[in-house]
């Protein structure tokens, strides 16, 4: 047996170069990558001072609350969605599922004579089951998450319409109990609504069992390597049912969120969901190839998405520039991504 | 692969090279794993073929063959990856049946598989307890299922430590900014700090450079010198003959014998191996 003994000094060429002093670009880029949620958060910053030197009102306690509460639907959407890509995977139903649950706790209340309560119970439990639909074809048909997703959002969008028949469920005729997370409250001097509140808890409890558990680590370590993960023992297509089902769970209780925010119940709602959705976790700096990513990061992707709406239109640029910018950032989004995935030791 | 061969291999004019392991069969309380007549057929093809296979206290096994000799299918059969058709395998004298790789796992048997089976995106510390993460004591834990983070790290560097792994230090490092090798002594770190009975190391050097398989190689008598034997697969006679105590030869599917890196040469291995020479029997 050769014990192989570290040579203590000199040096080797090779060990130098590793000692090198690094540019100022390459330890950006290993801050980056410990900390990938460092850079939508200086987007977020960056863009609110821009706005704010463009057109003060948009610093007001009125328009943060504004933005705050036009953001909650898609960022309590995204939460789910966070869980899904951070497998590798993506949800294309997400819109459908959450259209489904608010038509059902709607239609419940309404139309069935079932109490409030329990026709939100319904709706929510709704959204579970269709979220398990997801995981079983995903982890039991072995299909692309992709595909499912794409084959589900059509299913539950036209289930949607049949149950509903393409009416919408207005604000008079549900009990008070589905459109509460409309209430507004004051907090300070910003005035936010109940719902935002919820999103907010929702957000804080994923972010705590993602980091904090050990089925978040096993979902970080799904999406990062399924075949690794599977081989030191996680049950890797439990794990995937469970993401999908979770994701389920999350678009039902934005479905009552989605209620209260529209006053209504309505099959048209929420059409841009999916895209929404998954742009705040890409701009988040979730990784769409899996295994990296955070709740804190697509918050902070969806509240940039409402700034970005909410200052173009204080700066009185058209609409269409807001879609623009969207884009843009996507695209630098998964850029950035890709540069910091390839740092080096 | 259709004519059956058994490690009986018949005599034959290519001639023979000096005496093997002795012909008769270990008793199974002496030894710490035992496969017994193993036969494993995939259709018609034969994968073991009434394979016997020792595993003694302390000792380091290589199994090698050429491709498609039955090495991966006799560990595979021996760790619960796969299920043999017929034979018996015994743990410390108890015959035992693994359905699943788990099932080998929790009667303490650890494999390290050539592909680095490890989460590039977590750290150290997750990898080593990824999949048996300890929870917070209190509260915290059974209450809130809180991960014990803090003392996983202190474990894990531990164990790196004993192993005499001095290039790692810390456990917050994502796996994936480590070299090749480093990453595979983090896999095979995790099996020595699980396993109670033995480790098996499945070609843990296939993907490394020479200066890693060196310190692979290390980690190999590191775990040897702690008491715990180590079955390794492996196609580099080098490596074989520079760690093994014995060396198990697999040939179509059978065992053309067992030799030590002290009775015979490399060459007269690979000869053993390919079929060029038989092992004359004692």
């Amino acid at each position: 047996m050769t014990t192989t003994v570290e040579p203590q000094a000199p040096h080797t060429a090779a060990e130098q170069f590793a000692m090198r002093q690094q540019s100022p670009l390459q330890r950006i880029q290993q801050v980056l990558h410990s900390h990938p949620s460092i850079s939508p958060l200086l987007v977020l910053i960056l863009s609110c001072i821009v706005f704010t030197i463009i057109n003060p009102r948009f610093a007001q306690p009125n328009t943060i609350g504004i933005i705050l509460q036009q953001v909650s639907v898609i960022a309590a959407l995204a939460i789910g969605q966070t869980l899904v890509i951070l497998t590798a995977g993506i949800d294309l139903s997400v819109g459908a599922i959450a259209i489904l649950s608010t038509l059902i706790m709607a239609n419940l209340a309404a139309n069935n004579g079932v109490p409030g309560f329990l026709a939100l119970l319904i709706g929510i439990a709704a959204g579970v089951v269709a979220g398990a639909i997801n995981g079983a074809l995903v982890t039991r048909l072995k299909l692309p998450p992709f595909i499912v997703t794409l084959g589900t959002l059509s299913i539950f969008t036209a289930i949607a319409l049949l149950y509903s028949g393409g009416q919408q469920v207005g604000r008079r005729q549900m009990p008070s109990i589905l459109t509460w997370a409309g209430t507004p409250i004051l907090i300070g001097p910003f005035r936010i609504t109940t719902g935002v509140i919820i999103v907010a808890i929702l957000a804080l409890i994923m972010a705590f069992i993602l980091s904090q558990s050990s089925w978040g680590r096993h979902v970080y370590a799904v999406g990062n390597d399924a075949e690794a993960s599977r081989l030191v023992g996680i049950r890797v297509d439990r794990v995937l049912f469970s993401v999908y089902t979770v994701a389920g769970l999350l678009y039902g209780i934005t479905a009552w969120v989605q209620i209260g925010r529209s006053g209504t119940a309505s099959p048209n709602a929420i059409v841009d969901a999916n895209l929404d959705s998954i742009t705040a976790v890409v701009i988040g700096g979730t990784s769409l190839f899996g295994g990296r990513g955070a709740i804190i990061g697509t918050i902070l992707g969806a509240l940039i998405v409402g700034v970005f709406r909410i200052g173009l239109s204080l700066a009185g640029v058209d609409d269409q520039w807001r879609v623009f910018a969207t884009g843009l950032l996507v695209i630098v989004a998964v850029s950035i991504d890709q540069w910091i995935r390839n740092v080096k030791a | 692969m259709t004519t059956p061969r058994t490690s009986q291999l018949s005599e034959n004019e290519k001639g023979t090279v000096g005496l093997g392991a002795p012909p008769v069969l270990a008793d199974t309380s002496e030894t710490v794993l035992s496969g017994r007549g193993l036969i494993k057929t995939f259709g018609r093809v034969v994968g073991l073929d009434g394979v016997d296979v020792d595993l003694f206290p302390g000792e380091v096994l290589s199994v090698i063959g050429d491709n498609g000799a039955g090495k991966s299918t006799l560990i595979k059969a021996l760790t619960g990856a796969l299920t043999p058709d017929a034979g018996h395998v015994y743990l410390d004298g108890k015959e035992v049946q693994f359905r699943t790789p788990q099932d080998a796992r929790g009667a303490g048997i650890e494999t390290v598989y050539q592909t680095l089976a490890v989460a590039p995106a977590l750290d150290i510390s997750a990898n080593m307890f990824l999949g048996r993460e300890r929870r917070r004591s209190g509260p915290l834990g059974s209450i809130f299922r809180m991960l014990d983070k803090k003392g996983m790290k202190e474990d894990a560097g531990k164990s790196m430590a004993n192993l005499g792994i001095a290039t790692v230090q810390n456990m917050g490092q994502a796996v994936e900014t480590l070299s090749g090798g480093q990453r595979q002594a983090v896999a095979v770190a995790r099996a020595a700090t699980f396993a109670t009975k033995f480790v098996v190391l499945d070609e843990p050097t296939a993907a490394l450079g020479v200066k890693e398989t060196g310190q692979v190689l290390n980690l190999i008598q590191q775990i040897k010198a702690r008491g715990l034997p180590v079955i390794l697969i492996s196609h580099n006679m080098p490596n074989v003959f520079e760690v093994s105590d014995r060396i198990h030869i697999a040939r179509l599917g059978g065992c053309a014998g067992v030799i030590t890196p002290k009775s015979h040469t490399p060459t007269e291995a690979v000869a053993i191996m390919t079929g060029a020479t038989t092992l004359q029997k004692g």
